[in-house]
C-alpha cells in the first residue's frame, strides 16, 4: 500500500483532541465527574460540540444529533480536519428536514472520540501525556450521560428531538431509556437495541488488525510518535464493506479494472473495488485515532438495552411518552430491518407512540447518510407532527 | 394490498361529503369519543387517522401492511408502523387503546375471529366496517350470473383479490355472538353511502346495505 504522507503528527493529533478547532468545548472540572459504567469516574473531562440555529425563549426547540462510529460534531459544517462538508448536510441545515431555521441543533463529539471530546488521544491530566489505553473503557450509556451533562450546561431541560443513525441511533435509544422525560421525540435510524454477535465479530477483526500493527506499540503510538496506519486502514477497509451492500458494490464497481485493460497477475489493486477500499483505508488514517476506534467499537459491542431490564426491552420503554420514529433500510445487513422491527415490537408492547418505516434502497447501512428522498420526507413529516404536538411555531422558531 | 383496496374504494365511491371525506370514515369518526387513544388497523394512506386527529383530537396510531402506505403516513406525521393485522396485534398489551378500528380490512384477514378478539383485548371498544356480501347486487351476480361478484367497491377478479374472508352483515352478527362481543351501535350504508333507516329490520340491512359499520365492546 502506498504510504500516506498527509497524516498529522502525533502532537498535532493530540492537540486536535485537546483543543479542537471550529467548535465549542464544554469543560467539566473535578467537581463534575463523569461516572462511567466501568466503575470509575472521569474528571476533568470535556465535550466538543457544534450548535446550529437559535434556542427559542422556551428552550423547547433543541435537537440533539448523535454521530455514528467515526462521525464528529461537524454535522452541518465543514470539518477543519477533513475539510469536507458536514456528514449529514442533506439532513441538517436551513430548510433541511432537521431545519436549523426552526430548531436549535446540538451535535457533540462522543466521549472516547478523538475530535475534541475526552478520549484516548486526549492528554491525561495526571501524566501530561496522551491517555492511550489508560483511558477508561466507555459505553454508549457513558456517552449519553456526558451528553446529558452538556445539555444541562446549556440550560435545556427537554430535548425536542434526539436523532442519529447506527451508533448514533444507539445513543438515541439510550437517551429515551435513561432520560425518558427529557426526550420529546426520538429518531433511531438503522440501529438496534443490542449489538449482534456478527457485529461484535466484525469489530473484533478490526481491533485485531489495529493491535497486530507493530506501530500500535500497545496503544502508546502517540507518545512514541508512530502510527498503526496499516492496521487502522485494514480495520476501516473491512468495516467499510459492512456499510455497503453486495448490490451497491456491484453497481459501483462490478468487476471493473482500475486504470488498466487486463489483470497484472500481481497483488496490485487491479480491481476498482480494491483501489476504492485502499483509498477508504488510507484516508481514514488521516482523520481518525486508532485507539478511539478500539474504544468506540467496544462501546457498541457492550450495547444491550435489555440487559438492565431483565432481558425484556419492552420494560425499558414502559410508560414512555416519547414519540418514536424508527427507520431501517432494506439492504442494510449490518443493522437489518429485523433489528428495527424488534425495537418497534418492544415499543408496541409498551404501548409507546411509534412510527416505523422501512426504505427500499440498495445502498446498505450507509444509506442513512446518503441522498434518500424518502428518508428526508419521513423525518420532515415526523418532526413536523412532533413540533405541532410540542406547540412549536411552524417554520422559523426565532 | 389493503391500501390498494382502499385506494380503489376512495376512487370508486361517489359518497364524499362536500368536505371531501368518505361517509363511512366520517361515520366511524363520529363513533369515537374526543381525545381517545385509537389504533387503526390497516390504516391505508392514513385518511381516517388524519380525520380522527382533525375532528376528534385523538391520539392515533396505525398499522398498515403496504410499505408505500406506511411511508406515506409517516411522512404526514402519523404514528404508523408496517405490520400485519393477523400477526402483529398479539404484541400489544391489553387495554392499551380506547378504540381499535378495522376499516374495510376484516375481509382481508386470515383469521377474522382472532383479529376481532385481539382488537377487543387491546382496546376497550372496537369499530369494524366491511363491505356486505349479502347486498342484493352481489347476491344477484352469484345467483344469476353464476360467478364471483365484482362491484365498484370490490373490483377484483377472484384470483387476485386480497379479500379472502367475505361475510354478510348477518354473518358478522353471528361472529359477534360466538365471540362474545357486544354490538353497541350498527349502521348500514347504501350504495350511495347514505345510512339506511335505523329502524329497518336486519334482513333489510343485509339485503340493501352495501357496507356495515359496527361499534363493539366486550360482553
Amino acid at each position: 500500500m502506498a504510504e500516506v504522507d498527509t497524516v498529522p503528527s502525533a502532537s498535532a493529533r493530540n492537540r486536535e483532541a485537546d483543543e479542537p478547532r471550529d467548535c465549542l468545548v464544554a469543560r467539566f472540572g473535578a467537581d463534575k465527574p463523569l461516572k462511567l459504567d466501568a466503575g470509575v469516574s472521569l474528571a476533568p473531562f470535556q465535550i466538543a460540540y457544534k450548535t446550529y440555529g437559535t434556542l427559542n425563549a422556551d428552550r423547547s426547540n433543541a435537537v440533539l444529533v448523535c454521530h455514528a462510529l467515526t462521525g464528529d460534531q461537524h454535522v452541518a459544517s465543514v470539518s477543519p480536519v477533513t475539510r469536507k462538508s458536514g456528514w449529514w448536510e442533506t439532513m441538517v441545515g436551513p430548510g433541511r428536514p432537521i431545519d436549523t431555521e426552526r430548531f436549535f441543533v446540538i451535535c457533540p463529539n462522543v466521549i472516547g472520540g478523538c475530535l475534541g471530546s475526552s478520549g484516548p488521544a486526549s492528554t491525561n491530566p495526571d501524566t501530561g501525556k496522551p491517555w492511550g489505553l489508560d483511558f477508561p473503557v466507555i459505553t454508549i450509556r457513558d456517552m449519553v450521560r456526558a451528553q446529558a451533562m452538556l445539555v444541562d450546561s446549556l440550560g435545556i431541560e427537554t430535548l425536542f428531538a434526539v436523532a442519529g443513525g447506527s451508533m448514533g441511533g444507539m445513543q438515541v435509544l439510550q437517551w429515551a431509556v435513561s432520560y425518558p422525560k427529557r426526550v420529546f421525540s426520538a429518531l433511531p435510524i438503522a440501529c438496534s437495541t443490542r449489538h449482534s454477535a456478527q457485529n461484535i465479530a466484525f469489530h473484533e477483526v478490526g481491533r485485531q488488525a489495529v493491535m497486530a500493527d507493530p506501530e500500535w506499540r500497545q496503544g502508546r503510538y502517540l507518545i512514541e510518535d508512530t502510527l498503526p496506519r496499516r492496521g487502522l486502514a485494514v480495520a476501516r477497509m473491512g468495516a467499510h464493506i459492512t456499510y455497503l451492500s453486495d448490490a451497491a458494490l456491484h453497481r459501483k464497481f462490478g468487476r471493473k479494472f482500475q486504470d488498466r485493460e487486463n489483470p497484472t497477475f500481481s497483488f496490485d489493486a487491479d480491481f476498482e473495488v480494491e483501489s476504492y477500499l485502499r483509498h477508504q483505508g488510507s484516508s481514514f488514517v488521516e482523520r481518525f485515532d486508532a485507539n478511539s476506534y478500539l474504544y468506540l467499537t467496544r462501546a457498541m459491542d457492550y450495547f444491550d438495552l435489555a440487559a438492565d431490564f431483565s432481558g425484556t426491552i419492552a420494560n425499558a420503554f414502559k410508560g414512555s411518552e416519547t414519540r418514536f420514529c424508527v427507520v431501517s433500510f432494506t439492504s442494510d445487513w449490518l443493522f437489518p430491518t429485523s433489528d428495527s422491527r424488534a425495537i418497534v415490537h418492544a415499543l408496541n408492547a409498551a404501548a409507546a407512540r411509534v412510527s416505523f418505516a422501512e426504505i427500499v434502497t440498495d445502498k446498505g447501512h450507509d444509506a442513512f447518510l446518503l441522498d434518500e428522498p424518502e428518508l428526508f420526507a419521513i423525518v420532515r413529516g415526523f418532526l413536523d407532527g412532533a413540533a405541532k404536538a410540542r406547540g412549536l411555531a411552524p417554520g422559523a422558531a426565532r | 394490498m389493503l391500501s390498494r383496496l382502499k385506494r380503489d374504494l376512495t376512487m370508486a365511491e361517489a359518497a364524499r361529503t362536500p368536505g371531501g371525506s368518505r361517509v363511512d370514515l366520517l361515520l366511524i369518526a363520529d363513533m369515537v369519543a374526543p381525545g381517545a387513544r385509537v389504533l387503526d388497523v390497516g390504516c391505508g394512506d392514513g385518511e381516517l387517522l388524519r380525520l380522527l386527529g382533525e375532528r376528534r383530537g385523538v391520539d392515533g396510531r396505525g398499522i398498515e401492511l403496504s410499505r408505500e402506505g406506511v411511508n406515506e403516513c409517516v411522512a404526514k406525521g402519523l404514528a404508523v408502523i408496517q405490520g400485519d393485522a393477523d400477526t402483529d396485534l398479539a404484541d400489544y398489551p391489553a387495554d392499551a387503546f380506547d378504540y381499535v378500528i378495522l376499516s374495510q380490512t376484516l375481509q382481508a384477514t386470515r383469521h377474522p375471529r382472532i383479529v376481532l378478539e385481539h382488537m377487543l383485548r387491546i382496546g376497550r371498544r372496537a369499530i369494524v366496517s366491511f363491505p356486505n356480501f349479502g347486498h342484493w347486487r352481489i347476491r344477484l351476480q352469484v345467483a344469476l350470473g353464476g360467478h364471483m361478484p365484482q362491484t365498484d367497491n370490490l373490483p377484483y377478479a377472484w384470483w387476485d383479490s386480497p379479500n379472502i374472508h367475505f361475510c354478510t352483515i348477518k354473518d358478522f352478527r353471528q361472529l359477534c355472538l360466538v365471540a362474545g362481543v357486544e354490538m353497541d351501535k350498527a349502521v348500514a350504508l347504501n350504495a350511495w353511502g347514505s345510512p339506511l333507516r335505523l329502524n329497518a329490520p336486519w334482513w333489510f340491512w343485509n339485503l340493501f346495505g352495501e357496507q356495515g359499520v359496527f361499534l363493539l365492546s366486550r360482553r
